[in-house]
């Protein structure tokens, strides 16, 4: 049986994918981590449904599905803020204060 | 030689769980998004192979379609539209970005431990083997696809609405003049 360390490894890849968030400062790279951060949990979806039967794995498709719906939204509100900003640093990017 | 016939599925695992967690943290200490990306990719690789090991290999082939086939292609796409192959000067934070970096992965790695030691309790888990040997039975597809379609019918429908939502709405925010 897998799952210890499929949880092992799913836990150390969500940490990197959080550490990323917080290490840069590209928008588009902090994306990158957080989809990184999803498929750490799929990976303990399908490690759990290994045990206990397929609905895990269902709820890892939903889980992509949601992934592609936001990486389509999030990249095009990317590149509005870039036509607008001429950045994706967001260092430079702070619009909620006026 | 009995060892490692034995120990395989255990060998090729830590290998690309180990290979997944070095790709996951070059991705996220390259300078050049560019490379960030390619990393990233090489880690849904990986783990699309450890879902394989997990008796789930037709979520390993819809990982290698939709995470590494679609989605990083508009992740490369828009890098490459914005001109940032290169990657500036100070993407990375500094020393103190760093730091608060590492001590809250830390913590949240610290608290992820106890979570590892869970397991299920015995009266909802299936004994071993069961879900390998209904892939064997009804197909690799299949037992994904049923319950898909027959129990869980609404919220895929549900799903379709939300891919809709997405469509017009990146179209709505990335056009310039509507």
């Amino acid at each position: 049986m897998l799952l210890g360390p499929s949880l092992a490894v799913s836990a150390v890849l969500f940490v990197i994918g959080a550490a990323g968030v917080l290490l840069r400062r590209n928008a588009i790279v902090i994306f990158m981590c957080v989809e990184l951060m999803l498929n750490a949990v799929n990976l303990t979806f399908v490690a759990f449904a290994q045990q206990l039967g397929t609905n895990g794995q269902i709820f890892v498709f939903f889980v992509m599905a949601v992934a592609a719906a936001e990486a389509a939204v999030g990249l095009a509100i990317i590149l509005a803020v870039y036509r607008h900003k001429e950045t994706v640093d967001l260092q430079h990017i702070n619009l909620l204060k006026g | 030689m009995s060892w490692i016939g034995a120990h395989l599925v255990e060998i090729v695992f830590w290998g690309f769980g180990g290979f997944a967690v070095v790709s996951a943290t070059l991705c996220i200490t390259r300078r050049s998004p560019l490379a960030s990306a390619l990393w990233l990719i090489q880690t849904l690789f990986c783990v699309a192979v450890l879902f394989t090991l997990l008796d789930a290999a037709f979520i390993g082939i819809l990982q290698v379609l939709v995470y590494a086939g679609a989605i990083m292609v508009l992740f490369l796409f828009v890098i490459m539209l914005l001109n940032m192959g290169r990657g500036g000067p100070g993407d990375v934070r500094g020393l103190f970005g760093a730091a608060v970096a590492g001590v809250l992965g830390a913590a949240l790695l610290f608290q992820l431990k106890g979570l590892g030691q869970a397991v299920p309790p015995e009266a909802i888990r299936l004994p071993p083997g069961t879900l390998a040997a209904a892939q064997q039975q009804q197909g690799v597809v299949n037992v994904v696809a049923v319950p898909l379609f027959d129990a869980f019918l609404i919220p895929f429908e549900i799903t379709s609405l939300l891919l809709l939502a997405a469509v017009v709405g990146a179209v709505v925010l990335a056009k310039r003049k509507l």
